[in-house]
């Protein structure tokens, strides 16, 4: 079992850092696209980019083949409205996601997405990826299109959402990525983007990187260059003690470096004020390892601690009598939005939503299990022995390592927990959600010339299909237009700078570590830019936020390359956090679809309001603006003009 | 006497997020290649397992376990901390088990639907 004690207890030697380290010395890497993240959006940006001839490079701050939130599978596939069994069409789909968002969503994500979902989805098929059922094990389930045999999750009606076999997606991108010949550096944590002339708010023209084992230094110059890093995840919940990091619903090491490095360059966000009531963080239980109804788990039976059933009901209350009415619209509705939507219009069947407060007057007996033995055997086959295996971080934490402790799908409830796997929080403690990014026009460029963005770098982004889909685009949009372009000299006094400051840690002799740094932060974002916001409460934050940047962080200390990449994501972290105080301060009004409430502002999304407030950083100073919530005007005509050839 | 006793920080926790079965573990180091955060380091003694030395920093996605030639031969396994181990009902003998039971059912080793590697064609 060697954890490190038992090394060091049973050898009596601490162990040697087993790789040699040159902090500083340069590596020069030039490429057509480069790629900054290799996650989902970053493998498939990188394959569209290379499809068009381009010379792409991957910069992974982890591991390529592995890395990422769709790094460990996927079990149900978004969006793929353009599949042969779908009654519904991309422009319904996505005008339906936005309209249920009250219009706070990115129409041009939204609508490339259900454009080309069910494409990319073909694309993985042809790579390795399973996603119909050819061996006809569900032969007869009314999930299941017998022409196609592709099968459904959530709507059987409507089926836009497909269920498949993902748990080997990365590896196959990874593999299509080699075959065309992209260059893939693993280990690198990109620190900075580099501009033309080393002033923010021009051209991008590169990256710098820092090798998290080796500490060496990376220069890349791209023509084009796409940030594909995911979403802040570190930002108000931070500890480690009770279960590692997988505190966070996505990837831990998410830790907002795309963000920190855009804003420095001069890029235009939007939304960063979007956050949600965070949840039980470090107090949940292994992601989708607990009875419960949604998501993956989606419809399943739920019975109290003497076996009596809490039912399922429609938008209008009616208990539904069959688990098959739980995967069908209501009367009248042609479409439900899986289980997440907010509007009467698009509402789907849910478990009785008052099932708590009924268990409070002793209705129901706890603890809850999901019963799942009940379920229809073929229900009970797809999503125990096909999506509990293929979802991400499932395969291993639950299927296998559940089954081996014994549990048994066929005979086995498994127990409820109050939050479900995420547990349940405070108020204080926040999560980022699918909330602010980069400003992108209908080529995926962002505000700067030569910078791109997908997935969970654009503002208001989706899931797995979404980073895939909009990765695919702005990979050729990218490709087309580093084909016209030279590349640029780099700026000298910029790398200098950015040497300077990322190395300034494993200079020091003592100081403070990054865990002890990052809860600091996170305790700053929980105090002063919570559930309920003010000016005063939000001054106050930015107040204690520039004293812990020029106090602490300045003492920051970091022992090998590894801690020092730890350290550059709390770095980024505390960047992350000042544009959403700025982002919360440009915002003065409260709005409950971005989940913000300003008590000094209680009108709700007052019209004069209902846009989007947009933040970027000029020299020293922060510029506020904003933008019509339907900037990207009509999207059948603009795809088709946009949309790479 | 006294020397026996050495002073030692408190140990990081959750200490173990896997578990290595050396005598079946060839030190190959697929799951360090593989880990997303980084966790592992190779033994220094060559044909043992990896040293964990940042368990704190384990996310629990599996892809060690998975990626190990022998990970169904039980070389590693992912160990859930104490407190993130789930509970269950048999529905019809009304028993309750947990993840790591000292008198566990029998283990339930049938294949995902498509096998453990699925493919598509």
């Amino acid at each position: 079992m060697p954890g490190w004690n038992e090394y060091v207890q049973i050898t009596g030697n601490i162990p040697n850092w087993p790789y040699s380290v040159n902090y500083g010395k340069e590596h020069e890497i030039n490429c057509d696209v480069l790629v900054l993240g290799g996650g989902i959006a970053g493998c498939w940006a990188a394959i569209g980019a290379a499809r068009k001839g381009a010379r792409a490079v991957i910069v992974e701050k982890s591991v390529t083949r592995t890395s990422g939130a769709g790094g460990s599978g996927v079990d149900h596939w978004h969006a793929a409205v353009t599949n042969p069994a779908c009654k519904i069409s991309p422009e319904e789909f996505a005008l339906a996601v936005i309209e249920d968002n009250h219009g706070y969503r990115c129409g041009i994500s939204q609508y490339i997405t259900c454009r080309e979902s069910y494409d990319c989805l073909l694309e993985l098929e042809e790579m390795g990826v399973k996603i119909r059922d050819s061996e006809d094990e569900f032969k007869g389930a009314e999930f299941r299109d017998e022409a196609t045999k592709l099968l459904f999750a959530y709507d059987y009606t409507a089926k836009y959402c497909i269920r498949v076999w993902g748990s080997n997606t990365k590896p196959s991108l990874y593999r299509e990525c080699r075959r065309l010949g992209v260059q893939i550096f693993d280990h690198i944590m990109v620190t900075s983007l580099l501009n033309e002339d080393g002033q923010p708010g021009r051209k991008v023209i590169g990256a710098t990187g820092l090798h998290t084992r080796t500490g060496e230094f990376y220069v890349f110059r791209g023509k084009a260059t796409i940030l594909c890093m995911f979403l802040p995840q570190r930002q108000w919940i931070f500890s480690t003690e009770l279960k590692g990091l997988c505190t966070t619903h996505r990837p831990p090491n998410s830790s907002g470096d795309g963000h920190a490095m855009a804003w420095k360059a001069g890029a235009l966000f939007t939304a960063v004020e979007r956050s949600r009531q965070g949840t039980g963080g470090p107090y949940g239980y292994p992601q989708y390892g607990v009875g419960n109804t949604w998501n993956t788990w989606y419809a399943c039976t739920m019975v109290d601690a003497t076996g009596k059933e809490i039912p399922w009901i429609d938008r209008d209350g009616k208990i539904l009598k069959t688990v098959s009415e739980r995967y069908r619209p209501a009367p009248g509705q042609k479409f439900f939005l899986s289980d997440m939507a907010r509007e009467y219009k698009y509402r789907g069947p849910t478990l009785q939503p008052d099932w708590r407060e009924r268990a409070r007057k002793g209705e129901y007996v706890l603890p809850i299990y999901a019963d799942i033995p009940s379920l229809p055997p073929l229900e009970r086959k797809a999503l125990w022995g096909l999506m509990i295996a293929q979802e991400a971080r499932t395969l291993i934490p639950i299927y296998w390592t559940y089954n081996q402790a014994g549990f048994d799908p066929d005979k086995d409830m498994l127990q409820y927990y109050d939050g479900s796997w995420m547990g349940m929080g405070p108020p204080q403690w926040r999560d980022y959600a699918d909330g602010g990014g980069l400003v992108v026009d209908w080529d995926l460029r962002t505000s700067l010339e030569g910078l791109y963005a997908a997935g969970g770098q654009i503002f208001a982004s989706g899931d797995h299909a979404y980073a895939a889909c909009t990765g695919r685009y702005a990979g050729r949009k990218a490709a087309e237009y580093a084909a016209g372009v030279s590349i640029s000299e780099l700026n000298r006094r910029q790398i200098e700078a950015e040497k300077a400051r990322i190395y300034a840690p494993v200079r020091r002799k003592n100081g403070m570590d990054w865990k002890e740094l990052n809860a600091g932060v996170c305790r700053i974002m929980q105090d002063y830019c919570s559930e309920l916001k003010n000016e005063e409460l939000l001054n106050l934050g930015l107040k204690w936020l520039a004293e812990l940047e020029e106090g602490e962080m300045k003492t920051a200390y970091a022992r090998n390359p590894h801690e020092l990449g730890r350290m550059m994501e709390v770095f980024n972290i505390a960047t992350v956090a000042r544009m959403i105080f700025e982002g919360c301060r440009a915002r003065k009004a409260t709005n409950p679809y971005l989940g913000f409430i300003r008590t000094d502002y209680p009108q709700v999304d007052p019209p004069e309001w209902r846009k989007w407030i947009t933040i970027r950083l000029d020299g020293n100073e922060v510029k506020t603006g904003d933008m019509p919530l339907d900037y990207y005007g009509d999207l059948s005509k603009n795809y088709a003009e946009h949309a790479p050839k | 006497m006294k020397d026996e006793f050495k002073a030692l920080p408190n140990i990081v926790t959750p200490a173990h997020p896997v578990i290595f079965d050396e005598a079946v573990c060839t030190g190959c180091n697929a799951c360090v290649e593989n880990c997303v955060m980084d966790i592992f380091i190779p033994n220094p003694e060559k044909g043992k397992p990896p040293i964990i030395l940042y368990p704190d920093e384990c996310y629990y996605d599996g892809l060690c376990v998975y990626n190990c030639p022998l990970w169904r031969q039980g070389a590693i396994r992912l160990n859930h901390p104490l407190n993130q181990r789930v509970r269950w009902k048999r529905k019809e003998t009304g028993e309750h088990f947990r993840i790591g039971s000292p008198n566990p059912p029998p283990p339930n080793n049938r294949p995902p639907v498509g096998g453990w590697q699925a493919k598509s064609g």
